[in-house]
């Protein structure tokens, strides 16, 4: 089955609230895709519309064939899906989960063992654990295995990663490439911006609202300005002391730099400006250089616009 | 630079589950008005550490001190220098704004006039004066940890203690929020901070990474950056953790 998604004009409204405001995308057949936003962004009412577990208010979605609304049950026959919050029952033990997401779905956990074999063995050995007793890395690891269980060929995470720690993150988005080398379209939802590098393709969101949809590569390169790190002896007050420099249209702190934005072509003349600023406020050890956004520069910019 | 009065004393701290060593002999000290990172992978054993530093648990053996008191023995002194918070729990989401901090402002002893005067200053602060009668599920959550961490500093603590405060929030209010917590610390609270976000590790005057409940490093960030001969925290993070 072909599982390129159309969503057309999709709208969520709770009573007052809009959750999505006419977002209208697609989503290619064996796509690692991206959605990109903090909480309140909307990407889990827009997860729920596509696994058909809420209805949009307006706008039609489609998974291949199939609209989320009218076919439902063929959606979540071929639809795997990852909620943020864990869901799976606390008392049964991590196999008897297993157990009972196979057989709701019409097949076993050994017709399937292939599939979740490389997630599954790291839990194996606390097969006879409650899953309310796993820590949280493990319960990640459960809940992806139940959602893999049954064969989808479209997959749909939650915020797997949040509050997971850096290095299980990166070994989740490993997962997630092998998965999709074995045929799956993977959409997932982080409030990472570094994870959004990984993505084939990612759409930034906000408040309801699309900000940007694109290759990681392309909403980089897009970057309109010219992009600065600066650091001195005093980074707590730095920050303050650059927010009102001229030529400057974005002024945030990143890990141990502070990034600024030239609104300027020249590149020199910018340095030295800034320069001239900080020796005057008494700072020292001044290093400012020309450094290429990544991901987190260019949300950072939209949401900035946004807000405007 | 700081000032060095210790507000925080761990010393050959041990806590056990059964055969479990969750804390293994961690010793280190935090000073007055610094912002310590509290590092370490899912299971390593920050969270049974926070809480006995918290006065919720007693160590298996070792010391902790807080503001000059054990926990073991003076738990509830504890607790009363300290503040918390955490994305999971922090604030009452059927009560409003102002309740939320009467109700606090109540458990940690402040009179009504303490109260109001508090409440008033913080709102005036976070420019929130007009959600003060809003309940708070009605607010979104980068306000909602504003004001949780607020409500964690209305007694004047010694050491605010903040787990993962910024999970699943938006860059930029991560950005606001750490300005507080800059704000904070400049006024000489000490900050004691988890998070998952190595961008905001590179924020901390001094960071700790645990493995398997020990203390494997603990040093200020470029120091930390130039041992292990990489350029992030984050690779520092992940040659510790791996």
């Amino acid at each position: 089955m072909s599982v390129n998604i159309q969503i057309e004009n999709i709208s969520k409204k709770y009573a007052d609230i809009i959750a999505l405001n006419n977002i209208s995308l697609s989503i290619k057949s064996g796509e690692l895709f991206g959605c990109i936003g903090p909480d309140g962004a909307g990407k889990t009412s827009l997860f729920r519309i596509l696994t058909s577990l809420i209805l949009p208010t307006s706008g039609t979605a489609c998974i291949g064939e199939y609209d989320v609304v009218k076919d439902y049950k063929k959606i979540r026959q071929n639809t795997g899906y990852m909620p943020g919050r864990f869901s799976l029952y606390l008392d049964l033990t991590v196999e008897e989960n297993l157990d009972f997401y196979a057989s709701i779905f019409n097949t076993s956990v050994k017709e399937n063992y292939a599939l979740i074999k490389d997630i599954y063995v790291q839990i194996e050995p606390f097969k006879k654990r409650r899953a309310g007793d796993l820590s949280g890395g493990m319960k990640q690891k459960l809940a992806l295995s139940c959602a893999l269980i049954h064969s989808p060929q479209l997959i749909i995470l939650d915020e797997p990663t949040t509050g997971v720690d850096a290095v299980s993150r990166m070994e989740f988005w490993e997962l997630l490439k092998k998965m999709q080398k074995m045929g799956m379209t993977i959409i997932v939802s982080t409030p990472y911006m570094d994870e959004a590098a990984l993505c084939d393709r990612v759409a930034l969101m906000q408040n309801g609202n699309l900000l940007a949809i694109n290759t990681p590569e392309k909403i980089v390169s897009s970057y309109k300005g010219n992009l600065f790190s600066v650091s001195a002896d005093n980074m707590h007050k730095l920050l303050g002391d650059l927010e009102n420099l001229k030529n400057t249209s974005q002024v945030f702190r990143f890990g141990e730099t502070i990034h600024i934005t030239s609104t300027i072509s020249d590149d020199d003349a910018y340095k030295k400006s800034v320069k001239k600023h900080l020796d005057e406020t008494r700072y020292k050890n001044i290093v400012i250089n020309r450094v290429n956004p990544v991901i987190e520069d260019c949300f950072l910019a939209l949401m900035d616009k946004d807000v405007e | 630079m700081l000032n060095r009065e210790k507000i925080i004393e761990v010393k050959d701290l041990v806590k056990k589950f059964g055969d479990f060593t969750a804390n293994d002999n961690l010793t280190f000290d935090v000073f007055k008005g610094e912002i310590f990172g509290f590092l370490g992978a899912n299971g390593a054993g920050k969270t049974t550490a926070i809480r006995i530093l918290c006065g919720l648990s007693a160590p298996t053996s070792g010391k902790a001190l807080i503001a000059g008191f054990d926990v073991g023995k003076y738990p509830n002194k504890v607790k009363s220098n300290i503040g918390y918070m955490s994305q999971k729990f922090s604030l009452y989401n059927d009560m409003t704004v102002k309740e939320n901090f009467r109700f606090y402002g109540g458990i940690y002893g402040l009179n009504r006039k303490e109260i109001i005067t508090k409440t008033r200053y913080f709102l005036e602060k976070l420019n929130m004066e007009k959600t003060r009668d809003v309940v708070l599920s009605e607010i979104p959550l980068g306000w909602k940890q504003k004001l949780a961490f607020s409500v964690a500093n209305i007694h004047d603590p010694k050491v605010v203690f903040l787990d993962e405060p910024t999970g699943g929030v938006d860059p930029i209010t991560r950005r606001q929020f750490w300005e507080m917590i800059y704000e904070t610390a400049d006024e000489g609270t000490t900050v004691f901070v988890t998070t998952h976000y190595m961008d905001e590790a590179e924020y901390c005057d001094r960071v700790s990474i645990m493995s398997e409940g020990k203390i494997e490093a603990l040093d200020t960030p470029s120091k930390l950056k130039s041992n292990y001969g990489v350029k992030t925290m984050n690779d520092v993070f992940i040659k510790i953790a791996r």
